[in-house]
């Protein structure tokens, strides 16, 4: 597994005409977790845009691997598990459909794999069933379900916990544990603490960079 | 290239899942075309030399009032977003996108044609240039309008804005497809027509994925 270097050097933001933060500097190597956190509106979502290469930053600049994101998209594709606040689940595409095309589109998964991450995730049963029919959790647990693929190394996780239930919350953690432990990267926001953190794991208040 | 198969399968799979998308248009085409003998009377002279016109114009409306909605549910769901970060070619999967919409709701559109010219008194020497006019002007204005509904995909009213920036573009394609069938219904051949048409979709087909791609890259990182 090649260890991915996400930097972010100098990063600005500004949202309609305000600035969230400035002079933002992050590091993310193998085996790290930065889990950012802030108050509403401070900018969350919007780092995690940014360091996916959704956003154009203000100012500053993203790299990978120490080249600027935009002259390597493809490397980033390869590298990146985004997970945003909507998921890209269809509601009238089954589970399983659903999971399907997300592989195909990023790394092809054969039907057993894809069959396997959804029972991982506790859908064993649902597999056919039509999205709008499952609950908010459930749908969220298809989204996941990628992460318990054969896979990149960096994952970028917005609100991942939203929806579940304590057990799924537990399991998440541990496996975005592991999966730091193994090599990985994870980038994520969430407000509650977690209570399994693997040893590179550090927190991000965008709260301290006050614009 | 399978992902190109894969995503107008899965197109194709989300449009026959919700079959009011695609009836929409069509059930619009045909009432605008039956609406106008009721305006301009039954005149049968009148409303065959107004058919070209007609059958255009109302194709062109139809195809406009399927767009609004091209990119909505997949900017919405963060489907695109998960487009722009694969390592697939974004025109690529954006062509497969218009290509299935094409293909369930401008084919249909074709389809339905000649039935509704026939209604107006077009003489049926005249359907196979109707019917080639339409197959080559078609794609060509989902192309374009999918380049619109790209850029206002981010907007909460885009409909309006999306008919104001692209119905301008659609000028040339009713020009020729129009002209195409009046010559066609005057006796006169309508080859030359159909060839710029045909130009005109080469055209689009090889150029617009690009513009459509760069919109979304624009309405995702907003």
């Amino acid at each position: 597994m090649t260890s991915p270097l996400l930097e972010a050097i100098a990063l600005a933001c500004e949202r309609d005409l305000r600035l969230l933060f400035e002079h933002l500097e992050l590091r993310i190597a193998a085996g790290d977790m930065v889990q950012v956190s802030g108050p509403n509106g401070s900018g969350k979502t919007s780092l995690l845009r940014l360091l996916a290469g959704l956003m154009q930053p203000t100012a500053g600049v993203v790299r990978l691997n120490g080249k600027p994101l935009d002259e390597q998209r493809r490397e980033l594709a390869r590298n990146l598990i985004w997970i945003g606040h909507a998921a890209g689940i269809k509601d009238v595409l089954s589970a399983e459909e659903n999971l399907s095309w997300l592989c195909a589109l990023h790394r092809p998964a054969s039907r057993d794999a894809i069959w396997q991450a959804l029972a991982a995730v506790g859908l064993k049963g649902f597999e056919d069933v039509p999205c709008h029919t499952l609950s908010a959790g459930q749908q969220r647990r298809v989204a996941l379900a990628r992460l318990y693929l054969p896979g990149p190394p960096l994952w970028i996780l917005d609100e991942p916990f939203t929806a579940l239930d304590t057990q799924g919350v537990a399991q998440l953690e541990k496996h975005l544990a592991r999966h730091c432990e193994q090599g990985g990267s994870v980038v994520l926001t969430t407000h509650h603490t977690l209570a399994h953190t693997p040893a590179g794991y550090r927190e991000l208040d965008l709260s301290r960079w006050p614009a | 290239m399978s992902v190109f198969a894969l995503l107008v399968a899965r197109e194709a799979r989300l449009l026959c899942r919700r079959p009011a998308e695609l009836a929409n248009p069509l059930v619009f085409f045909a009432i605008v075309i039956a609406l106008f003998p009721l305006a301009v009377g039954p005149e049968a002279g009148l409303l065959q030399t107004l058919s070209p016109g007609l059958v255009w114009v109302a194709a062109l409306l139809s195809v406009l009032l399927s767009l609004d909605g091209l990119f909505r549910s997949d900017f919405e769901d963060g489907s695109l977003e998960q487009w722009v970060l694969s390592p697939h070619p974004l025109p690529l999967l954006v062509l497969a996108k218009v290509l299935a919409h094409w293909v369930f709701s401008g084919l249909a559109l074709v389809l339905l044609a000649p039935l509704l010219a026939m209604m107006l008194g077009l003489p049926v020497e005249c359907l196979p240039v109707l019917l080639l006019s339409l197959l080559l002007g078609t794609p060509v204005l989902s192309l374009l309008g999918a380049v619109g509904a790209a850029l206002t995909v981010g907007l909460k009213r885009g409909g309006l804005l999306l008919a104001l920036l692209i119905l301008p573009l659609y000028i040339p394609v009713l020009i020729l497809g129009s002209g195409a069938l009046q010559a066609a219904l005057m006796g006169l051949p309508a080859s030359g027509y159909l060839l710029w048409l045909g130009s005109l979709t080469a055209l689009a087909v090889t150029l617009t994925p690009f513009a459509i791609a760069a919109g979304l890259k624009i309405s995702v990182g907003e």
